[in-house]
């Protein structure tokens, strides 16, 4: 399976999922069949005045992932993940980690066609 | 001399005073609404309006198909405006703040100089006083550049003979605030005597006082709250050139859209002295600084 990138509080499996996709503290780049997995940090996003989303998109396009799960995703993320070629799971907050991928992997995530979050400023 | 009225906390009182001084100043000077988000110094002044322009930024158009995915303008730009995602390029034509440097460090000549509206300036004249003003398109999110261009304008307007400049600025202490008091002489601080225009007045004095400019506070709405206000200003060393008291008719006058000098000799007296204070303020050791 495609490898896929989890917003993520900690660098761990059983790390709460972050809500936020560009905004989260990092993301868990995870092989969903061997579920091994590396850490990308988002730190750098907390200085962003605007633009952590697609920022975010750019850290996830490059680590290789091909679907993203997480909580909300505002427009422009979504936009350029999309360009990207990056299918969006939304809505798997309030799970850890290793919960997301398993529900992913049994097909119980929706991906998604929209941004489920309003950007700033509109 | 260029004065900005402004304030911390907003509906202090920031344009009837503007509007009360342009109407007393008794020297050519020009009105300048920079609240581009919410002019409002039109609705008392009513000015005669001889021409509008609508003011553009200058942001990236891509050329696609001379994109190598280089990375260099996405790497560049602080703000995400644009941005390489694997073989795709994107621009986010609302996120720029329109520095042209992508379209300088392009290596391959793929992006070219678009532009993004801004907003409208318009100019006229108000009785004795000329008058100038921003209004920021709906859904524009940055209000900085089109201020800059409105006082691109006022350069033009004030360059023949000797002009005062009276600044009505948009309220808190961020970006657009620190545009609008950056070029004057003189700063006056609109407050009130109650704990937000106190806590806010704070700020305001702490965003502007590097800006090492004379500042003077005016207490609008003299009479209500409490002493906290006067206590903070004699404490900090900044003075109180004037105090417009909590008064019915004043509110009636500027519901009415009212210029509050006009209403009654009493008031005109005031706004004068106000304007004599103000003037005394200028020169010293603070010299004009361009920006």
């Amino acid at each position: 399976m495609e490898k896929i990138a989890i917003s993520c509080v900690e660098p761990s499996l059983d790390a709460d999922v972050d809500p936020r996709f560009g905004r989260a503290a990092g993301y868990l780049i995870v092989d969903p069949d061997s579920m091994e997995f590396e850490y990308l940090d988002n730190g750098g996003s907390q200085v962003l005045a605007q633009g952590a989303g697609i920022q975010a998109a750019e850290i996830v396009a490059r680590s290789g992932a091909r679907v993203v799960l997480t909580g909300f995703v505002g427009p422009k993320a979504f936009q350029a993940l999309s360009a990207a070629g990056i299918k969006i799971g939304q809505g798997v907050e309030n799970l850890t980690v290793k919960q997301a991928v398993e529900r992913y992997k049994a097909g119980q995530v929706e991906m998604a066609s929209q941004p489920n979050r309003k950007g700033h400023w509109s | 001399m260029i004065l900005a009225v402004a304030s911390g906390k907003g509906g202090t009182g920031k344009t009837t005073v503007s509007a009360s001084l342009l109407s007393v100043w008794g020297k050519p000077v020009v009105g300048v609404d920079l609240d581009v988000e919410e002019p409002n110094l039109h609705l008392f002044v009513r000015p005669e309006i001889a021409g509008r322009e609508k003011a553009f930024m200058e942001i990236p158009v891509a050329d696609e198909t001379k994109c190598t995915y280089c990375r260099q303008c996405s790497d560049l730009c602080q703000f995400k405006a644009i941005s390489v995602l694997g073989e795709v390029l994107l621009t986010f034509p609302e996120m720029c703040h329109g520095c042209g440097g992508c379209i300088s460090i392009c290596p391959e000549g793929a992006l070219s100089a678009g532009s993004r509206e801004l907003g409208e300036i318009s100019w006229g004249r108000a009785g004795k006083a000329g008058f100038l003003m921003g209004r920021l398109r709906v859904g524009e999110a940055m209000s900085p550049p089109l201020m800059r261009a409105v006082k691109e304008k006022l350069r033009g307007m004030t360059s023949h003979g000797a002009m005062d400049v009276i600044i009505d600025a948009p309220p808190g202490v961020s970006c657009p605030a620190i545009n609008a008091v950056m070029d004057s002489d003189v700063i006056l601080l609109v407050t009130e005597p109650t704990p937000f225009g106190l806590f806010d007045l704070k700020l305001a004095r702490q965003a502007f006082t590097p800006l090492n400019k004379p500042m003077g506070v005016v207490v609008n709405r003299a009479g209500v709250g409490t002493s906290d206000v006067y206590d903070y200003c004699k404490g900090s060393g900044l003075a109180v050139i004037a105090e417009i008291p909590y008064d019915r008719s004043i509110a009636e006058a500027y519901a009415r859209g009212s210029i509050i000098a006009e209403t009654s000799s009493g008031f005109r007296d005031m706004f004068i002295e106000m304007a004599h204070k103000v003037r005394s303020m200028n020169g010293g050791s603070h010299g004009r600084e361009e920006v």
